[in-house]
């Protein structure tokens, strides 16, 4: 380890010790910057600096897969190998770049670096992608091990298509776009208006507008703004949960990255029709390029008076304090969120008591995806009747949907809810890649379910896919051609959630690794007598069972394939 | 909102206080419900989910520790979702710890006709013991990760914060700061983590050497 001056290690700490516990990811995360990793003398530091039980501070480290408590080398590079990448050849880039390195899975440090695989980077519409430390590369080959680990490859641009885009009107530049440009094309209009009329006349426009969450559940969102408002309190959070780690999805990532404004125009009013002081947005640490944007784009609201104290001479005071995750998709659960919040392992709560009564730090909370927020603004500007000019009567405005996998033009849809799958697929995206067959789309992510062929005239609405009995979670749409072994796609899945599943309730710690350990059987044709069975049997139980949505979907993608295709479980 | 409230269990038409759990409510009249982290001395937390039990109108089941009665409630205590799901939970839980004194659970096997073998050639917790110190010794092989030892520790009894989590999902364990030995810890050997352990997994270091012979009955340790 590098011998820093302990002067140095006590002034980074001073700035989070105020804080206290909740300062404990951002703390580690600025310490671990200086060190490379956390020895244990510097975590002892963190613990006493913010006041938090050295056992705790351990077991927050060994949560987090971004948190290194042995030494790594200077440059990380994480691999992504969840379904898109995997398709493309992720694995075969592991490899590549493993072999060009001298590393493998025991021994994953040689020199300067550190090799890791990685769950979905959300870079699925570039896969394979890989993180260089903080720098994203899609398309890559295993051909060019070399220069992938300095840093050098195919830098992802931004693929936003669609037909009718509110929400994505700025994006599809590979780049950000400014406050002046955003301001331009009549940005923190909403937000000017909005504070002009009471909050509850806010809220009756929300829930007018049939507004619901985009981050797989669907809860109708003036309802949970209105809970939050009339709750009790010494406090209220305002947060954004910008955790998008759903295998599959990166439309989260695109708005981020690209229109940075949008999503902070839509949480000021959300936080005002709330009543919140404080809010939060929890970025997930894979998305280097999302923090960069919205880090500048937080200083420029801040001077331009859209966020801080006396919002455009109103009074209204609302401060924003962007969370870095540290690589857990469970914290995408949103009292999970609340936790790493919190500075505790991200375990999700008991429900009840729901956010909007008992949230963070025990206070009334609204939280909301980044897409939700996204949609605020136009509603505010323009109106509930205006918003529902797109969409179906019960799903209203447009849906961003990600394509990936082999499909010929890959990317961020946005359509008006209720185009049919096909025409999604078909007319706007190519269709199948290579003029191969469909066998099988998996829709809404890891989480979700398997599509087939005869399901390519759903309806994309929420009534639509009820009716076809498919889940849109967070609008995934990961196309699997005939030449693939689903068996495999199956395994990568099994994988995922046995590496994400937290360990806090018994039929998720464990059903997750006996799922894996059947899949893995499936996946080289060795099943044992009763495995259908006994893969059944698990999944019905982390579905029924287990304490929260990740248990209980654990197993969902896999229960549609057993209906689908009973065949390969044998 | 009355302070009553009156709801059926298993066609039983039971009466009890607002707040009361579906676990107490089915205890007031002689209904039986399993359960393995449930413990009087700590906060309930649901996480062993062996106490589900089904609810007529909801999604899931329930967790009958954590969950509290409502007025007109319909509960089932022994459908077959319930003990599809138990008796998988106690199936899995055999495949990964170490049960042999674990006599509550091994009842519930038992109980609800468990498979011992039904988990062929699954991955098992093997962790070496910890035999750090002079008061107890720590056999995770058979630690089922209920968390009364953690909670004990900690805000339920006794502050001493000496016991956390390592790893995620089933490589997740109990371990101290950087896995230092408990002397050096924040630990005052008070022994209320080896009182509340329910598998064996914690145990006084004179019950182990006893066990293992190594100490002749009835002499001074």
């Amino acid at each position: 380890m590098a011998e820093i001056s302990p002067t140095l290690l006590r002034e980074t700490l001073s700035q989070y010790a105020p804080q206290g516990r909740t300062a404990l990811l951002p703390a580690l995360h600025a310490v671990q910057t200086i060190y490379g990793y956390l020895p244990e003398t510097v975590a002892t530091e963190v613990g006493k600096a913010l006041g938090v039980p050295l056992a705790d501070v351990h077991g927050v480290i060994k949560f987090y897969n971004l948190f290194y408590p042995e030494p790594v080398g200077k440059t990380v590079v994480q691999v992504c190998t969840d379904p898109a990448c995997a398709l493309a050849g992720g694995d075969e880039v592991l490899q590549a770049v493993r072999q060009h390195l001298g590393v493998d899975h025991e021994k994953a440090t040689a020199g300067d670096y550190t090799v890791l695989r990685s769950t979905c980077l959300g870079l699925c519409e570039h896969a394979p992608a890989l993180l260089v430390g903080q720098t994203a590369i899609g398309r890559a080959q295993a051909s060019q091990a070399a220069e992938l680990c300095q840093g050098h490859g195919y830098r992802p641009q931004g693929l936003v298509y669609g037909e009718q885009r509110r929400l994505t009107v700025n994006c599809g530049k590979g780049r950000a776009t400014s406050l002046a440009e955003y301001e331009t094309s009549g940005g923190y209009r909403g937000l000017r208006r909005a504070l002009e009329i009471s909050s509850s006349a806010l809220i009756a426009e929300v829930k007018a507008s049939g507004l619901v969450g985009r981050g797989g559940a669907a809860f109708p969102t003036g309802v949970k703004w209105e809970g939050a408002a009339q709750a009790p309190g010494e406090a209220r959070y305002m947060i954004c949960n910008a955790d998008e780690s759903e295998p599959g999805t990166f439309k989260d990532r695109v708005m981020l990255e690209e229109d940075p404004h949008r999503l902070l125009e839509g949480l000021v009013i959300a936080a005002y029709a709330i009543g919140a002081a404080k809010g939060y947005i929890y970025l997930r640490g894979e998305y280097p390029q999302a923090h960069k944007s919205l880090n500048a784009a937080i200083l420029e609201a801040r001077k331009a008076g859209y966020i801080g104290e006396n919002i455009l001479g109103t009074g209204f005071n609302f401060e924003i304090d962007l969370r870095l995750g540290a690589g857990a998709y469970i914290c995408g659960e949103e009292t999970a969120l609340f936790e790493a919040i919190e500075g505790k392992r991200g375990y999700p709560r008991l429900k009840p008591p729901f956010p909007t009564t008992y949230g963070l730090f025990g206070q009334p909370t609204a939280i909301n995806n980044v897409e939700t927020l996204c949609n605020v603004p136009f509603i505010i500007e323009y109106g509930a009747a205006a918003y529902r000019q797109l969409g179906t009567e019960k799903s209203p405005g447009t849906k961003l949907f990600c394509l990936s996998g082999d499909v010929t033009r890959p990317g961020l849809y946005e359509t008006p809810f209720g185009v049919s799958l096909r025409h999604l697929l078909d007319d706007l995206a190519g269709g199948v890649r290579d003029g191969r067959k469909l066998q099988a789309i998996l829709f809404g992510g890891a989480a979700g379910a398997f599509a087939t062929p005869d399901q390519l005239d759903s309806e994309m609405s929420f009534e639509g896919l009820r009716a076809t009995g498919l889940p849109l979670g967070s609008g995934v749409v990961l196309v699997i051609d005939e030449t693939r072994d689903l068996r495999q796609v199956l395994l990568g899945l099994g994988r995922f959630f046995s590496h994400e599943s937290c360990g806090k309730c018994f039929p998720c710690q464990i059903g997750t690794r006996r799922q894996l350990e059947i899949l893995e059987r499936i996946a080289v044709g060795k099943t044992l007598p009763g495995d259908a069975q006994r893969i059944f049997d698990v999944g019905l139980t982390m579905t029924d069972a287990s304490l929260c949505g990740l248990g209980q979907t654990a197993a969902s993608a896999v229960l549609s394939a057993l209906r689908i295709w009973p065949e390969i479980f044998n | 909102m009355s302070d009553e409230i009156t709801l059926t269990i298993d066609d039983q038409t039971v009466t009890v206080p607002a707040g009361t759990t579906i676990l107490q409510a089915a205890r007031s009249v002689d209904i039986h419900i399993p359960s393995i982290c449930f413990h009087e001395a700590t906060t309930p937390l649901g996480v062993c989910r062996t106490c589900v039990v089904e609810v007529q109108g909801m999604r899931t089941l329930a967790a009958s520790c954590v969950t509290q009665v409502a007025q007109g409630m319909v509960v089932n205590t022994h459908s077959e979702r319930v003990i599809r799901s138990r008796r998988t939970i106690l199936e899995m839980l055999n495949s990964t710890v170490d049960l042999s004194e674990a006599t509550e659970i091994l009842d519930m096997i038992k109980d609800d006709a468990a498979d011992l073998e039904r988990f062929p050639g699954a991955e098992r917790r093997a962790i070496p013991i910890l035999d750090d110190n002079p008061m107890y010794i720590r056999d995770y092989t058979k630690c089922i990760l209920c968390w009364r030892c953690v909670q004990v520790c900690a805000n339920d009894a006794q502050y001493v914060f000496a016991l956390n989590f390592s790893g995620r999902g089933f490589g997740t364990h109990i371990a101290t700061f950087y896995d230092r030995p408990m002397p050096t810890t924040t630990c005052v050997f008070c022994g209320q983590c080896v009182g509340v352990c329910p598998t064996g997994a914690l145990k006084t270091k004179r019950e182990w050497l006893l066990e293992k012979g190594l100490i002749p009955e009835g002499s001074e340790a």
